[in-house]
């Protein structure tokens, strides 16, 4: 099963292409919307700044073509500001458009902790979790953000806190996300990409 | 739920080699990157910082590579700096394989060059290295490895490069580098007071105590060191185990 890699102009592709081929998947990089047309599993890995990650995509003419394959049922994993653009808005970039798979605005991290939140954090669980399966509760995945997902019970199965509770690990039918960057997150996050692996195969 | 406080190892490289500057000496080679930085992720490091010493282009292009190398068996974050000028380096850096870039020298004389990384890659892959020394009252930022005084006024830097998208300091002191007496616990205590990013303290560090007092007097997020790390004497897990128990949160590998 091919996995592919969406390449929106910013992202850091390489070390989540490295790490999935490690783990004996096949990959390929997606620019073009034909490409994720055709993808039977899609990753969608992003850094920086949410408005340059959904102007990308729409500029790449990416954006209607991830939404027909949510639509159907094509597995999608969002990675960092991944996840948060499968929401409807962000704080970071008012009044732009995110993939609005997920009702609900990303938030900035309040003034009271230090932001970004950069680090290696513990995971609550809060239901089970394919990603998660076999991976010891008290295990540290690698945070690096400034803007965070509310931990909405309806999509939420593992939740990280920083100021706020928030959306560390998402599932819901055949959506994916994390929060935290299980390429940089060791052995633990090596076994989450591995669950993923499995679970699409 | 406890965010981990870091200790990250730092290595100098000039011509592919780590190496480490020894008074009256010049620099020994300590080893081949790629192995050290291996050894450093089974131990239980944090995240690695590879510094670019080497001044030739020559040696810039030998430094990317060493990064390729680098990043090619690594699944813990990595940060590379020395040199970065532009734009154009922080991209060359991070094509290389690195997840965050840290300038020093460049952009005390230039710092719109934070602004530049920051809107390119984002507030969390900025890294500001600042070198502190204390000058009479205040503590003074200087540039080119710690040698030229500029007059800048450390708390009113640091300050400002986190306005313009600095999304973390790693802060040495240069009256304690090299010198083996501990980490300087009232700088970092400060700098860490000043600016709602995480503070990585460095210069100075020689043994277990001298870590366990930066987090908890210094409140720093995460310590750096490099030479104490390279000779096998004291490796980080025993380090890990050592803050663990006097209550110090840290990531031990299962």
């Amino acid at each position: 099963m091919k996995i592919a890699i969406v390449d929106y102009g910013a992202g850091n592709l390489p070390s989540v292409e490295r790490a999935l081929r490690k783990l004996g998947a096949d990959t390929e990089i997606a620019t073009r919307p034909e490409q994720l047309s055709a993808a039977k599993v899609i990753v969608l890995p992003g850094v920086g700044h949410f408005s340059a990650f959904v102007e990308g995509l729409r500029e790449k003419g990416l954006t209607s073509s991830l939404r027909t394959a949510y639509d159907s049922g094509v597995p999608i994993l969002g990675i960092c500001l991944g996840l948060q653009a499968l929401f409807a808005s962000s704080e970071e970039a008012p009044g732009e458009k995110g993939l609005a798979f997920f009702p609900g605005e990303v938030r900035a991290l309040p003034k009271n902790v230090k932001s970004p939140h950069i680090g290696w954090n513990q995971l609550e669980r809060l239901q089970p979790s394919k990603l998660l399966q076999g991976i010891p509760e008290d295990a540290y995945f690698y945070f690096a953000h400034s803007f965070a997902a509310p931990a909405a019970r309806e999509y939420t199965v593992a939740a990280c806190n920083h100021g706020f509770p928030f959306a560390a690990v998402i599932e819901q039918r055949n959506l994916m996300g994390v929060q935290f960057h299980p390429e940089k997150s060791g052995e633990a996050g090596a076994a989450l990409l591995s669950n993923f692996v499995e679970a699409v195969r | 739920m406890t965010l981990a406080r870091r200790i990250i190892p730092c290595l100098d490289v000039d011509g592919g080699r780590v190496v480490k500057g020894i008074e009256f000496e010049g620099l020994r080679d300590m080893g081949d990157p790629a192995e050290l930085a291996a050894r450093y992720n089974r131990e239980g490091a944090d995240e690695l910082v590879f510094l670019d010493i080497s001044a030739s282009r020559d040696g810039r292009a030998t430094f990317l590579e060493t990064i390729r190398r680098v990043a090619e068996q690594l699944n813990i974050p990595l940060t590379a700096g020395g040199g970065i000028r532009k734009m154009e380096d922080g991209q060359a850096v991070t094509r290389a394989g690195a997840d965050k870039v840290t300038v020093n020298t460049a952009a005390v004389e230039r710092p719109d060059l934070i602004s530049e990384l920051a809107r390119q890659f984002g507030s969390q892959a900025v890294v500001l290295s600042m070198d502190v020394k204390r000058v009479g009252t205040k503590w003074e930022i200087f540039v080119r490895g710690g040698r030229d005084a500029t007059g800048i006024d450390a708390i009113e830097w640091v300050q400002e490069a986190v306005d313009r998208g600095a999304g973390e300091i790693l802060l040495t002191s240069i009256d304690r580098d090299g010198t083996c007496s501990g980490f300087d616990c009232h700088l970092t205590a400060k700098i860490a007071a000043t600016v709602a990013v995480p503070v990585i303290a460095s210069g100075g560090a020689s043994t277990f105590e001298d870590f366990l007092a930066v987090f908890q007097q210094g409140n720093a997020d995460a310590a750096l060191a490099a030479s104490i790390f390279h000779n096998e004497t004291r490796s980080i897990a025993a380090l890990k185990q050592f803050l663990a128990e006097r209550g110090v949160p840290v990531r031990r590998k299962a």
